[in-house]
């Protein structure tokens, strides 16, 4: 089965966050809980990846039920 | 007790009970091909995570990491990144990938380029680059072990000695009981990795500055370039950080060992569910970055940046948490040289011998086979290890910036239909060959763009447009009215 679009959006959150704004964050101040911004930024980010894996997870497995659901309709044995 | 003889004590309990639950990990298991290699498709969500989180956190997490911080600076800051990126990218790729190794009986990952491409010239060049580069990543895991128990010993014993008694027993533990071993070895190997880096990660700062707070505050009053990109170096900047991330985090998952170890779950929900709590595993590396950037101001100039964490580490703590650390950074680097030679042993055995040279072999034998190879191969990797030394993440970043070109393959393979056997081989030849050119010639990085990322893209395109090209002339021909076709 083939990803749905909503789970590739937030899989993009992550990336956007960690990656493709190094720019914006790749500073020292301000800094947060004793660490330099780009340090806690990261860290802040793999706690925050988790969460959107959660989500993607129940986005996928929501749908996952929904399909059996239907193709047990479609097809009652 | 000296200080040296209390902490060899200590390295030596750890490694030999580490070991001695490897040996015994198999012993209750019969030990045929799927068995040894993928562990029969039995393992649970707790041994899959054991297992992910054993062979992704090498000695690379414990000595590179530390060292990036301390020679390099800001530009460490990729190594947080990927690895929870690569979850990301696992969790749409693993799951389709396991019920592809279920239903076809894969256990390898040429096995996989077998059954969606079937072309055994394909399969061979995958299982071949994937035993090249393993074994320099095999090296550096040995030299790092040899490194860690030397300085953690207090010199009491010498790097080759070390080596040769940590091969010894990580082969021997391989070979009775496969990939069992590496996953119930990860249990005290995790266990006390991350005792020792949050150790040594608030014990180290808080000894020489106060704590973590004020020892940055320091390095920002006096070298505020260094925790920043590009840190001490002069190209690593954005471009190279945002390419390097994507280059590795779609690369963690193509090393061979990695891809391996996806067959061994139960079932494709362990995969999903581990993807979402293995990001925060990597927590545990921000405390092997605060021991580096300690030792940038305490213990300036080393020449290895690589040796500044058991530096320091030697100077702040006594001898029984030197032992306790070196032995945490022994079985670090011998959980991942295990399943290194477990997997190169099998595409070996499986993947190269048996097509090119006995396609008669039975599973059995080709299991046989295998274990005679894994006796072969740690000798080799040792005379590696004891004759050569390169610093840590420059053969890493070669290693990777290859594996990474599998990517299309696998990818493409599973979501798009039109990929041919053609474009894929054409772009994985074409992103090996350039980005061994580019990096072995010093081009990396290229214009501030990791060399690996730039073959990548050139794979991509090749895979893509002679798929395209292929498929749309095939369908041309069905679609030419069949008098034609005839008449030809």
């Amino acid at each position: 089965m083939k990803p749905s679009l909503w789970a590739i959006v937030v899989a993009l959150i992550p990336f956007c966050a960690m990656c493709f704004s190094v720019s914006a964050w790749d500073r020292i101040y301000p800094m947060v809980l004793g660490l330099p911004f780009n340090f806690f930024w990261l860290l802040l980010w793999i706690v925050l990846t988790s969460v959107c894996m959660g989500a993607i997870y129940r986005i996928e497995s929501l749908r996952a039920s929904k399909a059996a659901s239907r193709s047990s309709e479609r097809n009652p044995q | 007790m000296s200080p040296s003889s209390i902490a060899l004590t200590v390295i030596f309990i750890i490694v030999v009970s580490g070991s001695a639950i490897g040996f015994y990990a198999g012993t209750r298991h019969k030990m045929s091909l799927e068995q040894w290699t993928v562990g029969s498709r039995g393992f649970g969500p707790l041994l899959m995570w054991l297992l992910m989180a054993g062979e992704t956190y090498t000695t690379f997490s414990f000595l590179g990491a530390s060292g990036w911080a301390y020679s390099r600076g800001g530009p460490a800051l990729y190594i947080l990144a990927y690895l929870p990126l690569s979850y990301v990218i696992s969790f749409f790729i693993l799951p389709p990938i396991w019920e592809m190794g279920r239903e076809h009986g894969l256990q390898t990952q040429p096995d996989f380029f077998l059954v969606r491409y079937r072309n055994k010239y394909l399969t061979a060049f995958v299982a071949v680059v994937g035993v090249v580069f393993i074994i320099p990543y095999l090296q550096i895991q040995l030299t790092g072990l040899g490194i860690i128990v030397e300085i953690a010993s207090f010199d009491a014993i010498e790097r080759t000695q070390a080596m040769i008694i940590a091969v010894a027993l990580l082969a021997g533990f391989v070979f009775v009981s496969g990939i069992r071993a590496v996953a119930w070895v990860s249990v005290p190997k995790d266990i006390l990795m991350v005792l020792a880096a949050v150790t040594i990660g608030i014990a180290v700062p808080r000894i020489y500055f106060g704590g973590i707070g004020p020892m940055f505050a320091a390095i920002a009053r006096s070298h505020p370039a260094h925790l920043v990109m590009p840190g001490a170096t002069t190209n690593l900047n954005h471009g190279w950080y945002i390419s390097t991330v994507l280059l590795t985090a779609m690369g963690a998952g193509m090393w061979p060992q990695s891809f391996g170890a996806s067959f061994t779950a139960r079932n494709a929900e362990t995969l999903r569910r581990n993807a979402v709590v293995m990001p925060l595993y990597n927590l545990s590396l921000a405390f092997i970055f605060f021991t580096g950037f300690a030792a940038y101001l305490t213990i300036p100039g080393l020449t290895n940046g690589d040796l500044s964490l058991l530096t320091i580490v030697r100077q702040a703590f006594p001898a029984w948490m030197l032992g306790v650390i070196g032995g945490a950074g022994a079985l670090t680097a011998m959980v991942p040289a295990a399943v290194l030679i477990l997997t190169a042993s099998t595409l070996f055995s499986k993947n190269l011998y048996r097509p090119i040279f006995a396609p008669g072999m039975s599973d059995d034998q080709v299991a046989r086979l295998a274990r005679v190879i894994v006796v072969v191969l740690s000798l080799i990797s040792l005379v590696l290890a004891i004759y050569s030394s390169t610093t840590l993440v420059s053969l890493l970043l070669l290693g990777y910036a290859g594996v990474t070109q599998f990517f299309p393959g696998v990818v493409l393979g599973l979501f798009w239909k039109r990929a041919t056997m053609g474009g894929v081989f054409g772009g994985m030849v074409a992103g090996v060959v350039c980005a061994a050119l580019l990096i072995l010639s010093n081009r990396d990085p290229l214009a501030g763009v990791n060399a690996g990322f730039v073959a990548l893209c050139l794979n991509f395109a090749i895979a893509i447009s002679v798929s395209i090209v292929v498929t749309s002339r095939q369908r041309n021909l069905e679609a030419a009215p069949t008098g034609r076709r005839n008449a030809r």
